[in-house]
């Protein structure tokens, strides 16, 4: 690693002026960034440590909405976010145990990278992304490979999750990473139904809006059997390639709304 | 270069430390608690697993300037002040649960979290708990044996294959 300073502020107002030095980064709970740091792809001046600020720790409920602060870790989503029992099973399932200790949501979702699984439940549950400055709709915030609508310096404070009548999130885990080959997030609300995919496209996680459309007049696996997801830009590794991720869209979300019955 | 105090199985360590230093290079080199071992230095293989008040965390991807003024617990610190070894230490021992041996504290620490959040892991539970753990000699089905032995379970029915 190049050589950084690291500070720790204990409160929103001092990480934001942290983050306003030139170089400087925000650090959540560091599982994708401290790698990242080590292999000399990031050359901060400064770390901002968010793991000292107690106000953007932990998860309520507020009437029909699950409300998760940014420096929540998955550990803690897991076992408190039993509100919204689709969005602990995904938090149950991120890395391993002692990587869930320390990821948080804000960082992963500030990362948005595009296998990773917390981007398909902000985006399938219509979330809203909660900043020290203002509050992005999820369908704005996610633009495209490790890019989202955060300005430079820039915090997620929290997350907002309207709670939906059965959600399910189902993840073709690609054993070595952990990370999802593909993941899909189906949502039923009072207005629709929402479908969002993790691990395919080459821009991230996206909204499968043709099983949207048929789900929302018929909830059932066989309301997507006419359907097929289509493999335009979606990404081609070792693991699989395009058509394969496709084919796992259309099972996965088949398999999402049955464990939704 | 700061200075940090972390108490190291309850003893506080203070030493200076670059913005940069992780907290496995804190143990290994100011505590000179060398039982904790890196691996891969990629946050797979679990090898750096420590308790962090409490929670285990891989050591070697957290800064040792996020552990001031925390609690850690090393693989030092599981056995009795008079050397005598912990349940979950006897029970790898017991059931052949390391061969060389690099990867058990790791495993040791996670098998401790396991069973402090989870007194009695059914088969299925522990490994799927051990993911971030990797282990390339045993196959893992001795270390799963442990395991379910220290948490005082039946393990006649997992004989080895």
């Amino acid at each position: 690693m190049y050589a950084f300073d690291v500070t720790r502020p204990k409160t929103v107002d001092e990480a934001v002026a942290a983050l306003s030095q030139e170089d400087a980064q925000a650090l959540g709970g560091g599982q994708t960034l401290i790698p990242t740091l080590k292999q000399r792809l990031a050359s901060p001046s400064a770390l901002v440590s968010l793991t000292g600020i107690e106000d953007m720790k932990g998860v309520c409920q507020d009437g029909d909405t699950l409300v998760i602060g940014g420096g929540t870790t998955h550990g803690t989503v897991a076992s408190e976010g039993g509100a919204y029992p689709a969005l602990a099973a995904l938090a149950s399932n991120i890395g391993d145990p002692a990587v869930r200790n320390r990821g948080t949501i804000g960082g992963s979702l500030a990362n948005n990278d595009p296998s990773a699984c917390y981007p398909s439940a902000a985006l399938a549950s219509n979330a809203t992304i909660v900043t020290n400055s203002r509050e992005i709709a999820a369908d704005d915030y996610f633009q495209g490979l490790f890019t989202t609508a955060l300005d430079e310096g820039e915090i997620i404070t929290s997350v907002r999750f309207p709670i939906p009548q059965a959600a399910n999130y189902q993840k073709f885990v690609q054993p070595a990473s952990r990370f999802a080959l593909v993941g899909v997030f189906v949502s039923k609300h009072a207005d629709g139904v929402r479908v969002a995919v993790t691990g395919a496209s080459e821009d991230g996680v996206f909204r499968w809006s043709d099983a949207e459309d048929a789900l929302s007049g018929n909830f059932s696996p066989d309301a997507v059997d006419g359907l097929t997801a289509s493999a335009d830009g979606l990404m081609t590794d070792l693991h699989g390639d395009a058509e394969y991720r496709a084919h796992l869209i259309k099972v996965l979300t088949k398999r999402a709304v049955a464990a939704c019955q | 270069m700061t200075k940090a105090t972390i108490t190291v199985n309850g003893k506080p360590v203070t030493a200076e430390i670059e913005g940069r230093t992780l907290l496995v290079d804190f143990l290994r080199e100011k505590a000179h608690k060398t039982g904790t071992h890196v691996g891969c230095d990629t946050s797979q293989c679990g090898a750096c697993v420590v308790h962090v008040n409490g929670v285990a965390v891989k050591s070697c991807t957290m800064f040792a300037a996020e552990a001031d003024g925390a609690e850690v617990t090393t693989i030092e610190g599981m056995a009795g002040a008079d050397g005598s070894l912990s349940a979950i230490q006897a029970a790898f021992q017991e059931h052949h649960g390391l061969q060389c041996g690099f990867c058990t504290p790791g495993m040791i620490m996670s098998a401790s979290a396991l069973l402090k959040e989870n007194p009695k892991p059914t088969e299925a539970e522990i490994r799927h708990y051990l993911e971030g753990n990797i282990c390339r000699c045993t196959g893992y089905h001795n270390i799963v044996k442990a395991i379910m032995a220290a948490s005082g379970q039946d393990v006649t029915s997992i004989a080895a294959e």
